[in-house]
């Protein structure tokens, strides 16, 4: 079964839904997370400390944050490497461009490779900045969460990645939970509006949910 | 109507092409675009040129054969094949860039002319229901919903011409494999090879080199018989379906 | 000798004809039929021509018997064969309806609707086999209309009084072609059809008497070849192309029956083509082909024409008591439903006393403004809503708000290859199957009988007879190329390619094809004249003497070539269109489709001559131009007595 969707175009268009999907809720519960570093350095702080303490006594210290780590990266890869595979077979499935081009398809749906692109270079940069602090703006300080985020929002070229990967993310979404959709054969005419509905929505509150951070570093409403 | 014609021509498929630039002129509103091209290839023959070969048949925009990607799309700017296609939706004075249908699974004969027999071997993989003559029951055994008869009929009009691919950023057969998929798996008479058929037919649509489906919608637009792109969605869950039980077993 | 100086040759009789009552004809013949071995089918290769409803459903059924088949269509997929823009409807007597219909009654109104030139035993086996169709198709997964209760809806359809019309909104051909394309489809992929698309049958190959091979060409490499087998089918449609106009598809063509019949194959009844009384009218000179509009919008739609002559006002401003129903004033009981020949004969009848509207005066508006009113938009919509698109489409005028002007076109050709019962032609292993042959429609087809008796003769009947001449025929010697026979039909078709690209004259296929066509339309069409008709015969071997001297063929013979083509198939039709016009010259009598205008009752309906031709006119071929030989096959009435067709 696994070498019958892999070797389908149909299905490595369902293994980059699931992963797809995977990774939005991530990000939901990411997001909401974020939003409590408007709540002060205490409460954010105490929320970074607690993600390592879930699960205990059952699981050891951060073992949980680490089977989501593992979970992450696993998704991360299935859908880059689909995205990659299948590209490649509709590149070379139409190698011959038309003289007489137009515009095609929705802004989201034609940028969806780049925005993957962009995406996966920013989850790079945002890693290494913010969870191993390698390439940290500030003196990077472990257990620190809340000053590393203002340390990283303090510089223009921070606020920028940011900013512009995360509208990256919301055109993303917004083509890519209504197409995980179609892939999962959830979708049909009666629902159609609904899920493009639910799609924008969450392109929506996710970007804005995110940028609200850096722009509240900026207003200096997080300082 | 004067118009200046852009065409692609190809002398065979190993040869170069390039757009080749004609004029036209007493173009009747009322011609159908491949009446128009009619004129423009009589024209050539008496000047020792060689027609531009397009292919046609029916000219009732039912048999799927016509096949021309018109000013950037597939049949031209209305939802229509190209011979059903009138010159009323041009204007004097007009350029219009005349190419094939674009996709490494469909290669060029010659000018506008391409083998769309990759899509026979798709059918030829499992778009059939096996009932040899003279097996079949009464009709009447089998009641099919009116719902299912018409969601089957709804996705048997396909003529198959290939817009679908010819729009496809991708050049996916997506929307041509899903129609024949959808027709024959809803019904009950097509129940038992249900698994086996979108399986293989997905198989072959792969094997032919076809893309794979980004869900642009560009195929749907461009479908002269209005199959949905929700049929791409429906197949996804057959596809699906039809995995977890070959799984299981 | 000139050619309308034809000789009349012994009667043709069909030896294959079983006897006794009529519905244990087709039961008796199938057991008397030997069979072949299912072990030894494999052993013998049948070619089969044609990819249509008769072609592609014989192919499929052979294959799956188990016999080798090598198939071959011109387009470049056997699903684009044109059964596939018929529209209407399949007759089938199931009686669903419970209002009266039955296998015999139906065999009544195709006896009858052919005007009595048919054979009462192949049109009783056609009935018999409606049956069966239906029950195939459906298992096949053909999406036929449904009623909410999930069984088949049906409805009446040209002509009859019953409805036993099966149909697919208005695409019954697309849905059914494809259901034998798919069954085809299955069979090449299990290897047991061997299939040539693009692929154009030239020349027949008859070796030793018997039809052993065809000549084609490869259409994209230009390559003739030879392919060879126990047996030939032909199922590559009608010839309704020689007029130029017509409902066939653009590349349809007559090349196939007409180098069989000129091989030895016997034509019968070439005149008896149907004119289609529901086309879209002409637009211009630019018109390439004329596009149908099913009929059933007769069961809605009232056709009417204003009383008045030269009236040039717009539809909607001419009061209802100053525009005559002509149909339902002639014929009350059938009105608007009157078959095919009917209809159109009256539409050309009124445009002639100059009452036709539109461009030109050719054309009769088909209301459906009482409909709209009775049904609501939407009910109509939901019947007829593809057909008034696709009308609103080529005319750019809303049916819904301004009636549909509608003209008499060429649609199906009765006449065809002579078949006996088994539907083998005079040439032994040489079949001809579908729209290809001459026998069950007479004079006239009805509305939704083209499709039954397609698919009747390549799923059911063609698969059960050909066994026999196989099993009588189970080894024959083996050809190649290196046979006399061969190499002479070979260097024949190579000549002809050749000779039309060397003489590049200054016109052009189109225009030769176009100006036979006018000819036959104005001398051949829907009322045929003595006078004209030898007008037509004067000039035929004019056209063909000048397109021997100026055709212009661009381009070579060893490539795609769409003009060499066109001007192969432009060869066949201006010897072909000779023997129709001779075939309309000789029947001095008025029948079905061929109205002859020396033979009309006092009220200027069709007069038949019962004692003079109760008989298939069955032609064989003697040279170009030289006047053939007729032989007559005598038509025996036991079941349904010839009476005049009366729809008043």
């Amino acid at each position: 079964m696994a070498r019958t969707v892999w070797d389908s175009s149909v299905g490595k268009k369902t293994v980059m839904a699931v992963s797809g999907v995977i990774m939005l809720l991530y990000l939901v519960a990411h997001v909401i997370g974020n939003l409590k570093i408007f709540f002060g350095p205490d409460e954010f702080n105490h929320y970074g400390h607690w993600l390592r303490t879930v699960g205990e006594p059952f699981m050891h210290y951060e073992w949980t944050l680490w089977l989501i780590r593992v979970v992450l990266v696993v998704a991360v890869v299935a859908h880059a490497t689909s995205a990659y595979q299948l590209s490649r077979r509709d590149l070379k499935a139409r190698p011959t461009k038309y003289v007489h081009s137009k515009p095609r398809a929705s802004y989201a749906t034609r940028t969806m490779r780049w925005g993957g692109v962009i995406l996966g270079l920013f989850i790079v940069w945002h890693v290494l900045d913010l969870t191993t602090g390698t390439v940290h703006s500030g003196g990077f300080q472990e257990g620190h969460p809340y000053q590393n985020v203002v340390d990283t929002f303090s510089t223009w070229y921070g606020n920028v990645i940011y900013i512009v990967a995360m509208l990256a993310l919301g055109l993303h979404i917004r083509h890519g939970f209504w197409s995980a959709a179609q892939t999962l054969g959830v979708g049909s005419r009666a629902r159609d509006r609904a899920l493009k509905t639910v799609a924008n929505v969450l392109a929506l509150l996710l970007t804005a949910g995110f940028v609200a951070v850096p722009v509240g570093v900026m207003t200096g409403v997080v300082s | 109507m004067k118009l200046t014609l852009r065409v692609w021509r190809q002398k065979n498929a190993g040869a170069e092409g390039a757009m080749s630039t004609y004029e036209v002129d007493d173009i009747s509103p009322d011609m159908s675009f491949l009446e128009m091209l009619d004129v423009l290839n009589e024209q050539l023959i008496l000047s020792g040129e060689e027609p531009v070969a397009f292919d046609h048949d029916c000219r009732e925009g039912i048999c799927g054969a016509c096949s021309l990607v018109i000013n950037g799309d597939a049949h031209g700017p209305e939802r229509t094949t190209t011979c059903q296609l009138h010159m009323r939706s041009f204007k004097d004075g007009d350029t219009i860039d005349i190419e094939p249908w674009r996709a490494s699974a469909f290669p060029v004969i010659k000018d506008l002319v391409v083998d769309r027999s990759a899509f026979d071997r798709i059918i030829q993989a499992g778009g059939y229901i096996t009932a040899p003559t003279g097996s079949a029951p009464e009709a009447h055994a089998t009641p099919v919903p009116k719902a299912d008869a018409d969601f089957a009929f709804e996705h048997a009009e396909c003529i198959g011409c290939g817009a679908c691919v010819a729009a496809c950023p991708n050049g996916a057969a997506m929307l041509f494999t899903s129609a024949k998929v959808n027709h024959l798996n809803v019904l009950p008479q097509g129940a038992p090879e249900r698994e086996t058929r979108v399986l293989d037919m997905v198989a072959q649509m792969d094997a032919e080199g076809f893309g794979g489906c980004t869900l642009t919608g560009e195929c749907a637009t461009a479908c002269p018989k209005g199959i949905p792109l929700m049929s791409i969605t429906s197949m996804n869950k057959e596809w699906l379906r039809a995995t977890r039980k070959a799984g299981k077993r | 000798m000139t050619y309308t100086d034809y000789a009349t040759g012994a009667p043709v009789t069909d030896p294959k004809a079983p006897s006794g009552p009529i519905h244990e004809r087709w039961d008796k013949r199938r057991f008397e039929a030997k069979l072949v071995n299912p072990a030894n089918r494999r052993k013998h290769t049948v070619i089969v021509v044609g990819t249509g409803l008769a072609g592609g459903s014989a192919g499929a059924t052979l294959a799956e018997q188990g016999y080798h088949v090598v198939q071959f269509c011109y387009q470049d997929s056997p699903r684009r064969a044109h059964s596939i823009a018929a529209q209407g409807g399949i007759n089938a007597a199931k009686n669903y309806r419970n209002d009266g219909d039955s296998i015999h009654r139906l065999f009544y109104d195709t006896v009858k609707g052919g005007d009595f030139r048919a054979r009462e035993s192949n049109v009783h086996r056609l009935a018999q086999i409606s049956v069966e169709i239906i029950d195939q198709c459906v298992a096949q997964g053909v999406p036929f209309a449904r009623e909410y209760g999930g069984l088949l809806d049906t409805r009446s359809f040209g002509g009859v009084q019953v409805s036993r019309t099966f149909y697919a909104r208005g695409q019954t051909g697309q849905q059914l072609l494809l259901g034998a394309y798919q069954a085809l489809s299955r069979q090449i992929a299990a290897g047991n059809v061997e299939m040539h698309p693009r692929t154009e049958m030239l020349d027949l190959i008859v070796v030793d008497g018997r039809a052993r091979g065809i000549v084609a060409r490869d259409l994209i490499t230009g390559k003739i070849d030879t392919y060879f087998a126990d047996a030939v089918v032909l199922a590559s449609g009608g010839y309704g192309n020689v007029f130029y106009l017509s409902t066939n598809a653009m590349n349809s063509n007559a090349t196939a029956i007409w180098r069989a019949h000129r091989r030895g194959a016997y034509f019968a009844n070439p005149c008896f083509t149907q004119i289609h009384p529901t086309c879209i009218p002409r637009t211009g000179d630019h018109q390439s082909k004329l596009t149908l509009m099913s009929e059933s919008l007769r069961n809605d739609g009232r056709i009417w024409v204003p009383k008045a002559k030269g009236d040039t006002r717009p539809p909607h401003r001419i009061p209802e008591d100053e525009r005559d129903y002509y149909l339902e004033r002639i014929y009350p009981s059938f009105g608007n439903l009157v078959p095919r020949d009917i209809a159109s004969r009256a539409a050309k009848n009124v445009c002639d006393e100059g009452r036709g509207v539109g461009p030109g005066g050719q054309g009769v508006y088909l209301d459906f403004a009482d409909a709209i009113k009775r049904m609501g938009r939407k009910a109509v919509e939901a019947k007829y809503g593809n057909l008034f698109d696709m009308y609103q489409r080529i005319t750019d005028e809303d049916p819904y708000e301004v009636p549909m002007r509608i003209y008499p076109a060429v649609h199906y050709t009765m006449g065809g290859l002579w078949v006996d019962y088994d539907l083998q032609t005079t040439i032994p292993g040489l079949f001809a199957i579908g729209e290809a042959n001459f026998s069950d429609h007479g004079a006239n087809r009805l509305g939704a009988s083209a499709l039954m008796q397609g698919l009747a003769d390549g799923y059911f009947v063609l698969p059960a007879t050909i066994n026999d001449y196989l099993a009588r025929n189970p080894h024959q010697d083996p050809v190649t190329d290196r046979h006399p026979a061969v190499q002479e039909v070979l260097a024949e078709t190579e000549d002809r390619i050749n000779l039309l690209l060397a003489v590049d004259g200054d016109r052009t296929p189109d225009s030769f094809h176009r100006e036979l066509g006018e000819l036959m339309w104005e001398f051949c069409g829907m009322a045929r004249s003595d006078a004209g008709l030898r007008k037509a015969l004067e000039r035929i071997p004019q056209i063909r003497e000048e397109f021997w001297r100026r055709i212009k063929v661009p381009g070579t013979g060893e490539e795609f070539n769409q003009s060499l083509e066109k001007a192969n198939r432009v060869v066949d039709y201006l010897e072909l269109a000779e023997l129709m016009c001779l075939d309309a010259l000789h029947r001095t009598e008025s029948c079905g489709g061929h109205f002859r205008e020396e033979s009309q009752t006092p009220d200027g309906e069709a007069a038949r001559k019962d004692e003079e031709f109760s008989y298939a006119a069955a032609w064989e071929f003697t040279g170009t131009g030289e006047a053939p030989v007729l032989h007559k096959e005598d038509l025996v009435f036991e079941y349904v007595h010839p009476t005049q067709r009366s729809y008043a």
